[in-house]
């Protein structure tokens, strides 16, 4: 077809700009090239004491500073640097002014502890104190600039302030599928014939003692800190858990008309967007892997398409047990006997959990390796496990002749959202 | 693409605040007019917190409500009531197309935890090693699944059984505006048939409080009804639930269920909150429904929240259009995410009834004719704005 418009008749969505920071570094040219070498932005984490933590390895983000720090300022950075870097290669609007929505996948936002202690010293309690004596300072005006910076919506809004883009910036959250849910949001709107161009960015740079903390409680992560670039091992059978990383992605989408009228470089297609929501439990997959298929399903048929056009898998593939045991079981239900023939891998292993951005971040990759043909690998793949008859990539990237691939985000909750990417429009 | 054929129905709500729970409790406390009635204090802060509530009767396995926090327990709650007014609870062929958007802040944290700490912090040693060995030992594994947004979403799919979608938007006043707009553009562009919207706040969490006066956004000393608390002016935190199920007419129809209203628009807009911003946003979202009032029959439901200048900005916007205004805050008090639903929702009610409760005698003017449409506003105590249209169901051809 030659036309603007899918078979359902609705207008074609396509990418003109891609950007990404990792803890491999900026930019998309850097990112790949790391990507297929199989190099891991795991290192042991420098940036708080690690004393008496089980884990203490992380993919962070260290070459940005901000000033002074907190995660929210490191979100908000990256996924500045990120849109920056997208919205510029799409040539898209005029500075200062992008010509439609924003939509952001950002981690839940709190006040921290070096903040957390910076009002408690003002206290200055002698013996012990509670929070009625922070409520006390707080309402001092002491710490007018943590107001704003400590509220949800001021990443994005600050996002949306500096690239100008139109409307209500909407903070979105589905836990580790977030970054897949803004790309939902932003293919939706153009569908809807709401705007010709939305600006979707995922980021997260939460990686504090306490965050990792929180996962470490859960069991989720790995311990095998030692060497930090082989804790990931998604889909071995000695995997134990994901890597926290920290890192941001945007995608500027257009509606394949306005891409084509402004004469936009087109770098890939967002075919189709599939979601189901989990009822079984907080932190596990229903055991007969039913919302994973239905997810993986409606976003193939959303795309048009039927599950044998799909020749890669751009996996979850966290690296905990439960994880790749429930995707396989989505993923096999969904092609049958062609499961061990379609490459599946996880950018994961090389560059850890970006969590809120992954869905984002993933998808960038999805998208350079339908351009270049050519898969990343599945590192520190060296003890496969027997119930999971997948091809991963193992350790090396690889050439393939790919037109449509699959990016799967599951999260905490219930979360399970995939997204259908073409290297052309259909 | 909006199909002109298509049309969403509020077929449910959900709503449990100070004034109780469910419609009835709701209209008989608005029109007793006595909104200083249901708000307490806390410290010097004044807040409008729910009476004992009966969880179990939403949430029957004890074993889900221990997994929550107090917000995530008065959204789930508010979910259950929604879905049964909607008839659509505990029937699972509709529950697995209900596409959910939740508007959601986060959890509470263990104040507790968090005071031992901070008392042993300046006399350790090694600190960052004690912050470490603190939290290792002193956090519950599972306070951060009570704590993370996105679980007041999942654990109203693991309760009610709603799996068609979830998401949730985050972002104080604005998330509950966009998760209502976007599950309305849905419906109408046909990107879904049945949705779930709306969130729950606990407003008498300590650290949620220290985070909103950090900028002195919040009401001190005594109680004062929103449109009376400049200068100065602040928002009275909220323990509030509220949801809508929100259906397109021909799905609606197929079922038998009948429409409480009709929800025609929902927009919403950012500024940058210079002097005069939140005026101009609000004249610019308004000239965008104003075609579709009613003259005479049309009132406006205020989520002015008391911050100021915003409600100023909003009080100043209102006087000029000479409608009949309503603040429903001065009741339920202001619960930064599911506030515009819970006045949508009030509005739904008011239309039932045709008629505005009393109003407080100032910006709030009583209404001679009947009352066919509401518009309500939400405007963020720091950024956020948006309207939405809320017409009785018989409005059908009256607005052209």
């Amino acid at each position: 077809m030659t036309g603007t418009h899918d078979k359902a008749g609705r207008p074609i969505v396509v990418v003109t700009g891609m950007g990404i920071v990792t803890s491999l570094g900026v930019g998309r040219e850097d990112n790949w090239r790391k990507l297929t070498a199989g190099e891991s932005g795991i290192r042991p984490i420098s940036r708080f004491a690690t004393d008496g933590l089980k884990t203490r390895i992380a993919g962070t983000v260290d070459f940005v500073n901000v000033e002074p720090f907190c995660g929210p300022s490191l979100c908000e950075r990256i996924g500045e640097m990120a849109a920056q870097e997208a919205v510029s290669e799409s040539g898209i609007g005029t500075r200062g002014r992008f010509p439609g929505p924003l939509f952001v996948a950002v981690p839940p936002n709190e006040v921290e502890w070096p903040q957390r202690q910076e009002l408690a010293a003002l206290v200055r309690a002698n013996d012990a104190f509670d929070y009625d004596d922070i409520l006390r300072t707080a309402s001092t005006g002491a710490f007018k600039k943590y107001g704003p910076r400590f509220l949800f919506a001021s990443i994005a809004d600050r996002l949306a302030e500096t690239f100008g883009t139109q409307g209500s910036p909407i903070s979105v959250t589905t836990a580790c599928a977030s970054g897949a849910s803004a790309i939902q949001l932003g293919v939706e709107a153009i569908r809807r014939g709401e705007s010709d161009a939305a600006l979707c960015v995922g980021t997260d740079g939460t990686v504090n003692p306490e965050t990792l903390i929180r996962f470490s409680l859960l069991s989720a992560l790995s311990t095998q800190n030692d060497p930090a670039q082989a804790a990931a091992k998604p889909f071995s059978k000695n995997r134990d858990g994901f890597v926290m990383a920290e890192g941001a992605a945007a995608l500027v989408l257009e509606s394949l008309a306005a891409a084509k009228a402004r004469g936009a470089k087109i770098l890939g297609v967002i075919a189709g967007c599939g979601e189901a929501a989990d009822s079984f439990h907080r932190t596990r997959s229903s055991p007969d892997g039913k919302p994973i298929i239905a997810s993986v399903r409606n976003a193939i048929a959303d795309a048009g398409l039927a599950p044998d056009d799909i020749g890669y898998i751009n996996a979850h593939g966290t690296g905990t047990p439960e994880n790749d045991k429930m995707e396989y079981l989505g993923v096999a239900s969904v092609l049958g006997e062609r499961t061990k023939d379609v490459p599946v891998s996880s950018n994961k292993s090389m560059i850890g959990h970006t969590l809120s951005a992954a869905g984002t971040v993933e998808a960038v990759f999805t998208l350079l390796t339908l351009a270049h043909q050519r898969i990343p690998p599945t590192i520190n793949y060296h003890v496969p496990d027997p119930a999971i008859a997948l091809d991963v990539v193992p350790n090396e990237a690889r050439d393939a002749k790919l037109a449509h691939a699959l990016s799967n985000s599951f999260g905490f909750g219930g979360q399970n959202v995939s997204v259908v990417m073409s290297r052309e429009a259909a | 693409m909006a199909e002109p054929s298509r049309e969403a129905w509020i077929t449910g709500i959900g709503i449990l605040s100070c004034l109780g729970e469910g419609p009835a409790a709701h209209w008989q406390r608005l029109m007793e007019g006595n909104p200083a009635a249901h708000a307490k204090t806390i410290g010097p802060y004044v807040v409008h917190l729910t009476g004992p509530v009966d969880f179990d009767k939403q949430i029957p396995k004890r074993g889900d409500q221990r997994q929550m926090e107090l917000w995530q327990r008065i959204g789930t709650y508010a979910a259950g009531l929604a879905l049964e007014s909607a008839g659509v609870k505990g029937n699972a062929d509709l529950l697995a197309k209900t596409d959910m958007i939740v508007a959601a802040g986060s959890g509470e944290r263990d104040l507790a935890v968090d005071a031992a700490i901070l008392t042993g912090l300046p006399k350790a040693e090694n600190p960052a090693a004690f912050l470490n060995e603190r939290l290792m030992n002193d956090l519950r594994p599972t306070l951060f699944l009570a704590q993370l947004s996105n679980l007041l979403a999942g654990n109203i799919s693991i309760v009610h059984g709603v799996t068609g979608s979830s998401r949730t938007f985050m972002g104080e006043e604005a998330a509950g505006v966009d998760a209502v707009r976007i599950a309305l553009a849905r419906i109408l562009a046909g990107q879904g048939e049945l949705a779930l919207v709306g969130g729950g706040h606990n407003g008498e969490r300590k650290d949620l409080l220290a985070q909103y006066d950090f900028n002195g956004y919040l009401l001190k000393g005594a109680y004062r009804p929103v449109w009376e608390r400049a200068p100065g002016g602040g928002f009275a935190a909220a323990s509030l639930g509220a949801f809508l199920v929100v259906e397109e007419r021909a799905h609606a129809e197929q079922r038998g269920a009948k429409p409480l209203a009709r929800l025609t628009a929902a927009l919403s807009d950012r500024c940058d909150r210079k002097p005069g911003a939140v005026r101009q946003t609000l004249r610019g979202l308004w000239e965008k429904i104003a075609p579709s009032l009613a003259p005479g029959h049309h009132a406006v439901f205020s989520g002015a929240s008391g911050a100021e200048p915003a409600t100023g900005e909003e009080r100043a916007f209102l006087a000029e259009l000479r409608v009949a205004v309503r603040a429903p805050g001065s009741y339920v008090g202001h619960a930064p995410e599911p506030q515009f639903v819970i006045n949508i929702a009030l509005a739904t009610l008011a239309l039932s009834h045709g008629a505005l409760y009393p109003g407080d005698g100032g910006i709030e003017k009583n209404m001679g004719s009947t009352l066919r449409q509401v518009v309500v506003t939400g405007v963020g105590h720091w950024r956020g704005e948006g309207l939405a249209l809320v017409e009785a169901p018989n409005m059908k051809g009256m607005t052209g």
